[in-house]
């Protein structure tokens, strides 16, 4: 992965609009988090494989930044936190927000095709 | 001084679960000849470090921590891996006498006399608290005399006050490298802590000494209401 060029991150997202696509979206803070620190309210969701189409995606802000996909009338996918980034060898686009521990904290991915 | 069995089998929902608790008494049972069969119920699909900068993708995680996780079972000498295909995160979720199913085959297959999981209600993830629940239910249901015995690992913050000390302490000081390779075999996850743990280690700190050349274990004691 590579830090976040907005540019590029744009023309990628532009690519997969108004097409069928499948997401992999996620937020977590680790499954130890209250483990370590019994204050921690630990809260977390993934959603993997949802089958959507949107019409309009960006990527806003200084990195980490914002993506938001608008899935025409219907509703929304977002995202904050995005640091990174690659068109993986499958042709997905891997987005993801990794923390300055090197820990995953967030990501979003579209592919044409399911996640295994 | 570790007792001889016929043959074990460990049960642990993620790679590198058997590496910091269990992996020494896994190397001891080998080196005296016994068998021992680890199911690995997941392949840490979720995990949480993929390093900044990344080394990995949520995508291309797996099949890195597959690897690691034969590094770590070759590591230990072990020849009997089995990854049963469930998924980070969701073992809880699976149905819950499917998974009792689960164990009953491996216990079924291998005919163990000494079972090693996690301690229910003791194990802190979701995911150990499922695994240990199922084994826990799949031993249960046998009869007495045929069950094999059960050591969990227990490591809630509050183990101490309720379960008390630990039943069995296994000196794995003569396998303590072969641990270190297993936990060494997992760098994806253990990079951070393997940097203290080995400056530690070169300064001769007891508590370290002591994590690295002791494993410890509560026997079951069928009392929680997991039938």
């Amino acid at each position: 992965m590579k830090p976040v060029n907005l540019e590029d991150v744009q023309s990628l997202i532009d690519r997969f609009a108004r097409k069928e696509v499948y997401i992999h979206l996620e937020t977590t803070n680790g499954s130890y988090a209250s483990h370590v620190d019994q204050n921690f309210f630990n809260a977390g969701a993934f959603i993997r494989n949802a089958k959507v189409e949107y019409e309009l995606g960006k990527i806003i802000g200084d990195v980490p930044s914002r993506v938001g996909l608008k899935l025409g009338d219907l509703g929304w996918i977002y995202a904050q936190g995005i640091t990174h980034y690659e068109l993986d060898d499958k042709g997905r686009l891997l987005m993801a927000g990794h923390d300055h521990q090197g820990k995953l904290a967030v990501s979003l991915q579209i592919s044409e095709t399911p996640f295994e | 001084m570790i007792e001889k069995e016929r043959h074990v089998l460990v049960v642990f929902p993620h790679p590198d679960d058997e590496a910091f608790g269990v992996s020494g008494t896994i190397a001891s049972h080998l080196k005296m000849g016994t068998g021992v069969t680890y199911a690995c119920l997941t392949l840490g699909e979720m995990g949480r470090n993929l390093g900044n900068p990344p080394f990995a993708t949520r995508e291309s995680l797996p099949q890195i921590r597959k690897k690691e996780l034969q590094a770590a079972a070759d590591a230990m000498g072990l020849k009997d891996l089995r990854m049963m295909g469930l998924r980070d995160k969701t073992v809880e979720f699976e149905d819950d006498e499917k998974m009792v199913d689960m164990i009953n085959a491996l216990i079924e297959d291998v005919n163990p006399s000494l079972v090693i999981t996690f301690y229910p209600d003791y194990c802190v993830h979701p995911d150990h608290e499922a695994t240990a629940r199922a084994v826990v239910r799949a031993v249960s249901r046998m009869d007495e005399a045929d069950r094999p015995k059960l050591h969990c690992v227990a490591f809630a913050n509050h183990t101490a006050d309720e379960l008390g000390e630990p039943d069995i302490l296994n000196d794995v000081s003569e396998v303590q490298e072969l641990k270190l390779n297993t936990m060494r075999a997992h760098i994806s996850q253990t990079a951070w802590m393997l940097e203290d743990l080995e400056k530690r280690l070169a300064e001769k700190d007891p508590d370290a000494i002591q994590w690295v050349s002791q494993e410890r274990f509560f026997n079951y004691r069928f009392d929680q209401g997991y039938h």
